[in-house]
């Protein structure tokens, strides 16, 4: 029977904050990141020229069929073969992340303003609105509403994903629990903490986000 | 008449696809006139009024409402956003489904055109909406939600909305056919008393009670083309084409019109 010992732990305490830290940095980087891209994604591929929504596309598509461990490798060891672009293991990763989050907040952006009925932009252009006028004042304002809880859950997928950019050596709180792990010869304990850690954050989160959805619904 | 008229159209075409809506329709408004364009579903009545107000946009033709006008066909471009935005905003629509944006409080549905298409100050648009719901009968509603009206009631705001815009015409497209028979008369009395104070209007309607005593002109138009034109009595009374009496011949033409009392 194994024998758990997790206060030795404690000693890498410091490490594991870091980590922590730069874990959700990272994620906030990326979640901001991706919506900028989403949006842009989003919008491309409603735009009314071929040319836009083809280019969208077909970005968005590359990022979303392949994997974004590949991606992460890519960025980092590829870009400056092929293209001669050097980038710091954080900004390829941040970057990587980030299309790849877009891609799919792209999808998701799209979803939402295409299922908001054709009549509110018709009543928004019967009153004399320009095509952006209604899509601020009439047709996001409530997309956005039944977004939201497909947008958390690609940003608490985003949050785990940092995980991956200890591939590059980004002391996120992957890459420090496998720095602790080696150092303590303790992998169980280690990677449980590591674990629950990831849980801790994300489950009073996903409370949050289904409180903040039901006083949305009210108003629809 | 041209002198008088209000809205112009000639030689409308619109098709979608290889379907031909629209056959070289003309058309005129007087001012303060109610036309009524009645027939069967698929005749292109909705088409042609929602080229009025350029929501469709015509593939031949010209339109012209007030003093603005515009070509289309051969060579001539389409207008540009903002030149469309600026032009819709002089003609008032309203919808078979209402439309309402359902995350605006009813005041708010009202005021949204004012504040965002002609700039005005907040207090000057919410004293105007205000006035547009009271005019509809429903001023005691302005911080509802559309969710918890009736149809009658939210098809009420819809008008008011249109109106807060001040528009020089109003476009209705089928606006009771959605609304349960009781619900009707309210929204018709609305209508008639913009009739009565001498608002130009387009009306596309089932209600034919209801064209007779309210509009002055009515058009039948069936697969894209008018079929007969003329005083809404007359024709409602003495239809002169055989489609024309066919199409009637389904509806209670000497029905009185519906209560037009209700107001809530």
């Amino acid at each position: 029977m194994y024998q758990w010992d997790f206060g030795i732990l404690w000693s890498y305490r410091w490490l594991f904050l870091n980590g922590l830290g730069v874990t959700v940095g990272f994620t906030v980087v990326i979640v901001v990141l991706g919506l900028v891209f989403g949006l842009f994604g989003a919008f491309g591929t409603l735009s009314r020229f071929k040319a836009v929504r083809l280019t969208a596309l077909t970005f968005i598509e590359a990022f979303r069929c392949t994997p974004i461990l590949v991606q992460l490798i890519w960025f980092y060891y590829a870009l400056p073969i092929l293209a001669g672009v050097e980038m710091t293991p954080v900004t390829a990763s941040a970057l990587a992340l980030s299309l790849y989050g877009g891609s799919f907040y792209s999808e998701i952006i799209r979803g939402g303003i295409i299922s908001i009925d054709k009549g509110q932009s018709e009543a928004g252009a019967a009153l004399g609105m320009t095509p952006g006028q209604s899509m601020r004042r009439i047709v996001l304002p409530q997309a956005i509403k039944r977004m939201i809880p497909a947008l958390m859950n690609q940003s608490i997928i985003q949050f785990k994903n940092t995980s991956l950019v200890s591939v590059l050596a980004v002391p996120d709180l992957v890459y420090q629990s496998q720095v602790a792990a080696h150092d303590s010869y303790r992998p169980l304990e280690t990677y449980t903490a590591v674990a629950v850690a990831y849980a801790a954050i994300l489950i009073p989160l996903t409370i949050l986000a289904r409180r903040g959805e039901k006083r949305l619904a009210v108003s629809e | 008449m041209s002198e008088t008229s209000k809205i112009e159209i000639r030689g409308l075409r619109k098709s979608f696809g290889s379907n031909e809506v629209l056959k070289n329709i003309s058309l005129d408004v007087a001012k303060g006139g109610v036309v009524a364009l009645i027939g069967p579903s698929g005749s292109g009545k909705s088409t042609l009024l929602r080229c009025i107000n350029l929501l469709v946009a015509p593939d031949g033709g010209s339109v012209r409402v007030g003093d603005t006008r515009f070509a289309f066909g051969d060579g001539s471009k389409l207008p540009d956003v903002r030149t469309l935005a600026r032009f819709r905003a002089t003609t008032g629509m309203v919808f078979q489904h209402f439309n309402l944006f359902p995350h605006m409080t009813t005041l708010q549905n009202v005021m949204e055109g004012p504040i965002t298409v002609r700039r005005m100050a907040k207090a000057d648009a919410e004293k105007l909406a205000r006035a547009q719901l009271a005019k509809v009968g429903l001023a005691e509603k302005a911080d509802q939600y559309p969710a918890t009206l009736s149809g009658g009631q939210k098809q009420r705001v819809a008008i008011a909305r249109a109106l807060a815009m001040e528009p020089d015409v109003m476009l209705f497209d089928e606006a009771t056919s959605a609304l349960d028979p009781e619900l009707v008369g309210e929204v018709l009395a609305v209508i008639q008393q913009l009739a009565s104070e001498g608002m130009t209007m387009v009306i596309v309607t089932h209600e034919i009670a209801f064209a007779r005593e309210v509009a002055d002109r009515l058009i039948f138009m069936r697969d894209g083309v008018v079929v007969e034109e003329g005083p809404a009595r007359q024709v409602i009374d003495h239809p002169q084409e055989t489609a024309t009496r066919a199409f009637l011949s389904h509806f209670h033409r000497t029905g009185a019109l519906p209560p037009a009392n209700a107001t809530s």
